[in-house]
């Protein structure tokens, strides 16, 4: 399958260019099909290409020693991802696993860095990338004071348990984080940081206070 | 029944990205709008909600305590 310039145009990176110079970048981009689950960058190695997600989402995450994931960034069609060290040259910053079955368009670092000097107006779009996603980063950072998250999202399931009297309010993982002030990602790691904890255990839709005085010890938590 | 993630209509634009990260087949797109098929086999990952772009799914959780 040919990569559509329609799809090139609607990436940020190549917006304000026009059709003959997308038709030369069009040439340095390759395709790259992955199933679920696949990692398609590991973290530490080296940068070779960069990559827009074409179909599909692929998952952003930094892994600790200890196994535990956090997510960075969930990478949607039409967005890059693997940016910051084909510019800086350093390693994967980060590792990134495919959702689902996605399409990738790749061009490789020395090409990308052909096109900017031959391209010099995309600059300023990359910037703007690069901007977007420091902020997101800086976001990221202040949500990561990370035992106060847990504490607040301990105190909200606290505040909305159903019980005999009938159903609470069933609340989303965004609604979650709307509510502590804290990123969706967030609220995933938290929640999981509870059952771990042995305060709550994860049941499919329903999640089930297992622990009330401990999750009463982790609300009362402050940092 | 099983209790399922939940579609709004009037947010979601066909995109199909949910359709594309459901491990257990539980969306698909009929006449340009996705659609919740019923089944057992979704553990409630919340992918499909983490990528909607339009936020047009939800997953809520219930929270209840055990009984002892």
């Amino acid at each position: 399958m040919a990569v559509q310039l329609e799809f090139l145009k609607s990436i940020l990176y190549f917006s304000d260019l026009g059709l003959a110079e997308l038709e030369s970048i069009r040439k340095l981009v390759f395709e790259k099909t992955a199933d679920r689950a696949e990692v398609v960058l590991l973290e530490g190695e080296s940068a070779a290409n960069l990559y827009f997600v074409a179909s599909g989402a692929v998952k952003v995450f930094k892994t600790s020693a200890e196994g535990k994931e956090q997510i960075l960034d969930i990478v949607r069609p039409g967005e890059s991802f693997n940016d910051v060290p084909i510019f800086d040259g350093g390693p994967n910053p980060a590792s990134a696993r495919t959702m689902g079955p996605v399409l990738l368009y790749g061009i490789k670092k020395n090409d990308m860095e052909a096109i900017l000097r031959d391209h010099p107006q995309i600059a300023l779009n990359v910037i703007k990338v690069l901007a977007k996603r420091v902020r997101h980063l800086v976001s990221l950072v202040e949500d990561l004071s990370f035992r106060h998250v847990i504490s607040r999202v301990a105190k909200i399931l606290f505040e909305h348990i159903g019980g005999e009297m009938g159903r609470g309010p069933r609340l989303t993982q965004q609604e979650m984080a709307a509510m502590a002030g804290t990123a969706r990602e967030v609220v995933g790691r938290s929640l999981k940081a509870l059952e771990e904890e042995g305060a709550i255990k994860l049941d499919r839709h329903r999640i089930i206070i297992t622990d009330k005085e401990a999750l009463q010890e982790i609300m009362e938590v402050t940092s | 029944m099983a209790e399922m993630p939940i579609i709004d209509t009037r947010k979601c634009d066909g995109c199909g990205l949910c359709v594309s990260v459901c491990h257990c087949n539980a969306l698909e797109v009929v006449n340009n709008i996705i659609t919740i098929i019923e089944t057992v086999e979704c553990d409630w990952c919340t992918d499909c909600e983490a990528v909607c772009p339009t936020g047009a799914i939800s997953c809520p959780f219930e929270i209840i305590i055990q009984e002892l």
